[in-house]
């Protein structure tokens, strides 16, 4: 992030504040920064590249509003570096949706769809974690029960719908991924 | 024969149609206050003090000062010379912006850094050195009239001890008659613990004063923006008509975003100091430790009975710890308040309760977390009391409840705290939850299990709770009376736009408003649009809380709807040729009623108003109704659960959770079941694991998510829904009642009543909340009632 200091003149030393430059991909896109060691990757997303779909809710790594994918696996963002995804590959929440005929973001995820269709936000805000949360579960296990869903959300914390409806739109999301693979045209297991 | 509009298929009143503010959701295109950024704004963090009550010797912020990117350094003296170190409540007490003389609570705001970064204004936070002078410390009401107990307030003149009120509502004397008569007299004390609302999204705000328009524009988390308008221009003394408060996408409210809090104020007062916009949001410690909590009262009360179960008279007695600065956010009229409201679905002949509300050296608040103003403390210990009585009389739960609820054929009903309840099917609810968990059979189980030492335990609650504040004659906040509004415009092409006095934060609004005005007109949901949280285009209205969303601004849009009809009509006489008296009204079109087949729609007179108005006419199609409520509406609600404990840990498992609700009739299905669902919840946290409180210091415990547990998708039971009994409100305009906070404010005693009846036999009476297991194990193991008023021990 750019940071513009007010000129205390020529006593103050060059450098007084490190700065480290990082290579990573956001959604696809490549992207250099430069960035203060002490950075939180949610701010790095946040501010520095006006992703505001990525929230931050506690600080802590309890809520799990700040989840995001680095290189496929799940991740709270308030809680990693920005400087250690350095050469690595990050997905938010403007990520999910399939860059289909509709262009960029135009198809939705079936998880974005699955949460209308469920009801399964009300404020929003805890929304975007939840659905790449849920989705670092559908990349490995297509046909989860209820019980796997609510483990795999279980870092999520949600205080509007009670859940209920948050594991229905993941299951709802999990059974039109199915029908839409073409190893399983028939929605089954292989 | 033109085919009449089918309302399901426009998604009127009744259709769970899908939410239109979804769509911005899950794509991550929300706006929530720390989504903004505005050119050239600066970035704020407050110091919080460390110590429950300190006096102030000094603070040196010149370190702070000297970091490069530091603009600004706000401390209670700078604030002090612009007479706004102290701020008012919304009741009728001050409160500290900054600290001047001394601090009152952990958490108190003492300074504030404004910087180009927020990282920079965190570190210049620590820079600052304040020298305490630590004094002894009080956590509880007991602490706080304790001879000798230090004067919190020692800031206000006449303020020579902590007591902030005393106030009782009810017949003494008639209440003392009753229980001269009872052949039973049962008791119960309890302590409704300290809560925290906790929104994901913690508060903040962005102000932006402009010194060449004057303008003042904040952007905040605020469920009230037009009260927020009120209270900046008294506070900040600014001419009203040049702030505009908007409050952007919520990220849940729970009455925790209704209060004024010191970060909102410090920056206002930063960006007009420095003329530039200052952001300042806040972290979850800061959230936790300083912002409105909810609760934290100490409530005995007994109940007079005949022998054959008839509730002869309740007396009881409340103390109230408000923390350091008295500032729920309530009716100005009631200091504890709709506590009365307790007992209201019973047929109690008489009643008298007694008040007490304290300070102590914890933080200010007194919300109403998700409840209507102390509603949810007055069910509770209702339905606390209610099996506490009937297990003293040796009768069914259900069966006592039965017997004292007020009679479907006794509506109009006046309770003995005065409310007037106008509809219910009480009874019918209990039967419905009653055949849903399986009564009967439940009780034969529990039997057979008690035989193997398994402990499982019924517990219900149910309760009828007051919504929708007020009407004006009696409700009003800081006297501004408690009303709500809406504006619809209608354009020329038949679409519309709705804005209201309230306030989303996930409950739907833009899709239900949008239901009504398609159930009063006949305009497709799809083509209203619906905009609310900008003081400078929305009509001036309450907000959003105490469940009034439905009651008072709901019923203002379908009530603006039927303006806009009422013109409509005119036009369409105009268009047809014919008398007003002549025309019919179907859903979406009017017609001359010797001649069915000629008609025109609401979109051709929409048109017209544009177009082709009848001489004389004013233009257009728009309208405003301010809506006055006649009194409050009363949904009612029957919660079931069942429970198992494990007597060698004191771990206990919701079996089944029933909710059958009667929220009058329901405008989006989906949407009231979400809410429901949500509330379920929030009472499960309360009743099982949300845990605030103090130890001797006044450190707060609970102060992070890692100590203050939220439940989360694998703790959380599933929930089974009755939507069956349907008794619309005779006084609102669509019959809706309101539904929001129902089952938070009656499901905790459903789970504690669980648990408490799976230890019958024990002789234990009570457990206060949260259930924790270890405090279940100890009732379990020594037979005694467990207290969880603070201070907790605490290891050392």
């Amino acid at each position: 992030m750019t940071v513009v200091y007010d000129d205390l003149g020529d006593g103050v030393e060059e450098g007084a504040v490190p700065v480290r430059r990082i290579r990573f991909t956001i959604n696809g896109r490549k992207k250099i920064a430069e960035v203060e060691p002490r950075l939180l990757l949610s701010h790095l997303i946040r501010r520095g590249l006006g992703l505001t779909g990525t929230h931050m809710g506690c600080d802590t790594t309890n809520c799990g509003a700040c989840t995001v994918q680095v290189d496929g696996k799940p991740v709270k963002s308030c809680t990693m570096l920005a400087v250690q995804v350095d050469g690595h590959e990050i997905t938010t929440v403007e990520g999910l949706a399939m860059q289909g005929a509709g262009g960029p973001g135009g198809v939705l995820h079936p998880l974005q769809e699955g949460f209308k269709e469920e009801h399964g936000l009300q404020c929003g805000f805890c929304t975007p974690g939840m659905m790449m949360a849920a989705k670092a579960l559908l990349d490995e296990n297509p046909d989860p029960t209820e019980e796997d869903v609510r483990w795999a959300l279980s870092g999520n914390l949600c205080r509007c719908t009670g859940y209920q409806n948050i594991v229905k739109s993941v299951l709802w999301a999990a059974a039109k991924l199915r029908s839409q693979s073409p190893d399983t045209p028939d929605g089954s297991q292989p | 024969m033109t085919q009449a509009l089918d309302e399901i298929k426009i998604g009127g009143l009744g259709v769970s149609r899908k939410r239109v503010e979804d769509d911005r959701f899950i794509r991550g295109k929300g706006n929530y206050t720390d989504d903004i950024t505005l050119p050239g704004m600066l970035h704020m963090e407050i110091l919080r003090s460390p110590l429950a009550h300190a006096r102030i010797k000094s603070i040196d912020a010149s370190r702070a000062w000297d970091i490069p990117g530091v603009h600004l350094v706000l401390t209670g003296d700078m604030m002090a010379t612009r007479n706004l170190a102290w701020m008012p409540t919304l009741s009728y007490d001050t409160q500290a912006v900054l600290a001047t003389d001394k601090v009152r609570f952990q958490g108190q705001e003492v300074a504030c850094v404004i910087a180009d970064d927020p990282y920079i204004a965190k570190d210049a936070c620590e820079a600052i050195e304040v020298d305490y002078e630590p004094l002894p410390v009080i956590v509880n009401p007991k602490q706080a009239v304790a001879e000798g107990a230090p004067v919190i307030r020692d800031d206000k003149e006449n303020q020579a001890d902590n007591v902030i009120y005393h106030w009782e509502v009810g017949d003494a004397a008639g209440t003392d008659r009753a229980f001269e008569q009872a052949d039973v007299i049962s008791r119960l004390q309890l302590h409704y613990p300290r809560s925290h609302p906790s929104p994901i999204e913690c508060c903040g705000s962005i102000a932006d004063f402009n010194r060449a328009t004057s303008k003042l524009t904040v952007y905040m988390t605020t469920q009230a923006p037009h009260i927020i308008r009120a209270a900046v221009a008294l506070v900040a003394e600014l001419p009203e008509h040049m702030i505009r408060i908007i409050s952007p996408d919520i990220g849940g409210g729970f009455g925790n975003k209704v209060p004024v809090y010191p970060g909102y104020v410090c920056s206002i007062l930063a960006s007009i100091l420095l003329e530039r916009p200052v952001k300042w949001i806040e972290d979850k410690t800061g959230n936790l430790i300083s912002t409105g909590f909810a609760r934290d009262i100490y409530l005995d009360g007994e109940m007079a009975l005949r022998q054959d179960g008839k509730i002869l008279g309740v007396r009881m007695r409340c103390d109230a710890d408000h923390g350091a600065f008295f500032s729920d956010a309530q009716p100005s009229k009631f200091k504890i308040g709709l506590l009365h409201s307790t007992f209201a679905a019973y047929d109690i002949p008489a009643a008298h309760l007694r008040a007490r509300g304290t300070y102590s050296n914890k933080a200010p608040g007194g919300v109403a977390y998700r409840c209507s103003f102390r509603v949810t403390e007055a069910m509770f210990f209702q339905e606390r009391m209610m099996q506490a009585a009937a297990d003293d009389l040796g009768m069914d739960q259900a069966a006592f409840r039965r017997m004292n609820f007020v009679r479907d054929e006794d509506f109009p009903h006046r309770t003995p705290f005065g409310f007037l309840l106008d509809s219910g099917q009480y009874r019918k609810c209990l039967d419905v939850g009653l055949k849903a968990v399986g009564y009967e059979d439940f009780r034969k189980r529990q039997e057979e299990a008690r035989a193997k030492g398994r402990l499982l335990g019924l517990g219900i609650s149910t309760m009828t709770e007051p919504l929708g504040a007020g009407n004006s004659r009696e409700y009003d906040i800081l006297g501004i009376k408690m009303f709500d509004s809406a504006e619809l415009k209608v354009h020329m092409t038949g679409k519309a736009i709705v804005r209201t006095g309230a306030r989303t934060q996930g409950q739907g609004h833009e899709t239900t408003w949008a239901q009504i005005v398609s159930h009063e007109l006949g305009i497709p949901a799809e083509d209203v649009v619906v905009e609310e949280g900008d003081t400078d285009t929305a009509p001036f209205g309450m907000g959003t809380y105490a469940s009034r969303s439905t009651p008072v601004a709901g019923a203002a849009v379908a009530m603006v709807a039927r303006k806009i009809r009422a013109k409509a009509r005119r036009l369409a006489a105009h268009l047809l040729e014919v008398s007003e008296e002549d025309i019919e009204w179907e859903l979406g079109r009017f017609y001359v009623r010797s001649a069915p087949d000629r008609g025109v729609t609401i979109q051709e007179c929409a048109m017209a108003a544009y177009s082709n108005m009848p001489d004389g006419m004013e233009p257009g199609l728009e309208n405003t109704a301010y809506y006055d409520p006649p009194n409050l509406t009363w949904p009612f609600a029957c919660y079931i659960v069942t429970v198992e404990v494990d007597p060698a840990t004191g771990v206990w498992d919701v079996l089944t959770t029933v909710a059958v609700d009667d929220c009058g009739v329901r405008i989006n299905p989906m949407i009231v079941e979400g809410q429901i669902m949500g509330g379920l919840t929030e009472a499960y946290a309360m009743a099982s694991m949300q845990f605030i409180t103090f130890d001797a210091e006044g450190n707060c415990i609970g102060s992070n998510y890692m100590d203050y547990l939220l439940p989360t998708a694998w703790e959380t039971p599933g929930f089974e829904l009755h939507s069956e009994v349907v008794t619309p409100c005779p006084h609102h305009p669509i019959g809706a009642k309101g539904i929001g906070e129902c089952a938070a404010v009656g499901g905790p005693a459903a789970f504690v009543n669980a648990v408490i009846d799976a230890l019958s036999g024990t002789g234990v009476r009570n457990i206060d909340m949260p259930l924790l297991p270890d405090r279940v194990w100890e009732a379990l193991t020594y037979r005694r009632d467990i207290s969880g008023a603070p201070p907790v021990a605490t290891d050392d």
